[in-house]
């Protein structure tokens, strides 16, 4: 259980940093919301089902399709 | 210069901070009303889960805040959008067949659990917010697989006004009660775990969930085009 936590959140540490090192932004938000998906199994497994349905449905399906809508408004690439 | 002036202050706010923080046990039990309510949420509010009784039965009014935000926000974001649309709508693509029957295949599923997460928000896991926001992903998905379908502008605002009304006026029912106050819980409470149990706390969340799951449409929708 404590070695599971400590690999997801190893690869959300991984996930943030990627997403703040792309240049394309696309990539960006797919990191970003790997990040929301891993936090809301971690809030599940540490036993808050109420906020990992939120997180899993805003933070990973909701705000990804919104910030990729935003990027095809706009550029994908980072200057 | 700068850098040692703004170093100095960074170092006063440090200061500051580790003096306020030093003696404030974090993690430990400072307060009783957690407790409290892990106690006795079941018996005050009639709801089976405790997170739903702090949400709607202990703060409701905490609530009411949180939805007014969400709603300021949706009709910022729709003013916004809507303002800047004045050329054409643009050409989209047509979407895959695979994406276009697998959102019509999914789209009823999906709908029938976030109404399922909140109409059972006082039983189980989950409530009017995180009901909303699924069926706002399945309307997601309807955007995507069926380009040219649209939100009716019409049904969207008034199911919004309707779940903004059922909402503040439940709460103004709870003052004529003897005995209550503002959005306290003024119906039976019945057995807790059961379906028509917790008095006001399922039909605020139904409205709730409506009005949230409206809302997140409405934004998806201004983003994805709005104009028809």
């Amino acid at each position: 259980m404590i070695f599971l936590v400590a690999f997801l959140v190893l690869v959300m540490l991984a996930a943030a940093i990627a997403a703040f090192f792309f240049r394309d932004l696309l990539s960006a938000v797919i990191a970003s919301c790997i990040v929301s998906l891993i936090a809301s199994i971690i809030f599940f497994l540490l036993q808050a089902p109420d906020v990992a349905m939120a997180e899993a449905s805003i933070g990973a399906a909701l705000l990804t399709a919104i910030l990729i809508i935003a990027i095809r408004r706009t550029g994908r690439y980072e200057e | 210069m700068r850098v040692l002036l703004s170093l100095a202050v960074v170092a006063v706010l440090a200061a500051g901070i580790v003096t306020v923080l030093r003696d404030v046990p974090f993690g430990g039990n400072s307060s009783r009303l957690g407790s409290h309510f892990v106690e006795n949420g079941r018996e005050d509010t009639g709801a089976a889960n405790i997170v739903t009784s702090v949400v709607l039965g202990y703060r409701g009014f905490d609530t009411l805040g949180e939805v007014t935000v969400l709603f300021v926000a949706a009709v910022g974001l729709g003013a916004l959008l809507v303002a800047g649309e004045k050329n054409a709508p643009r050409k989209l693509e047509k979407a895959s067949m695979v994406l276009t029957t697998g959102s019509r295949f999914l789209f009823p599923l999906i709908l029938l659990f976030g109404a399922y997460i909140f109409i059972h928000g006082h039983l189980t896991p989950g409530g009017g917010f995180q009901g909303g926001a699924i069926i706002a992903s399945g309307y997601l998905l309807v955007y995507l697989g069926s380009r040219d379908r649209r939100l009716g502008k019409n049904w969207a605002a008034s199911i919004e006004t309707g779940g903004g009304l059922t909402f503040v006026l439940l709460g103004l029912a709870g003052l004529t009660a003897a005995g209550h106050w503002f959005l306290s819980n003024f119906l039976p409470l019945g057995v807790p775990g059961q379906l028509l149990s917790a008095g006001i706390i399922p039909i605020i969340y139904v409205a709730i969930g409506l009005k949230v799951g409206v809302e997140l449409t409405g934004v998806i929708d201004s983003l994805m085009g709005g104009t028809e």
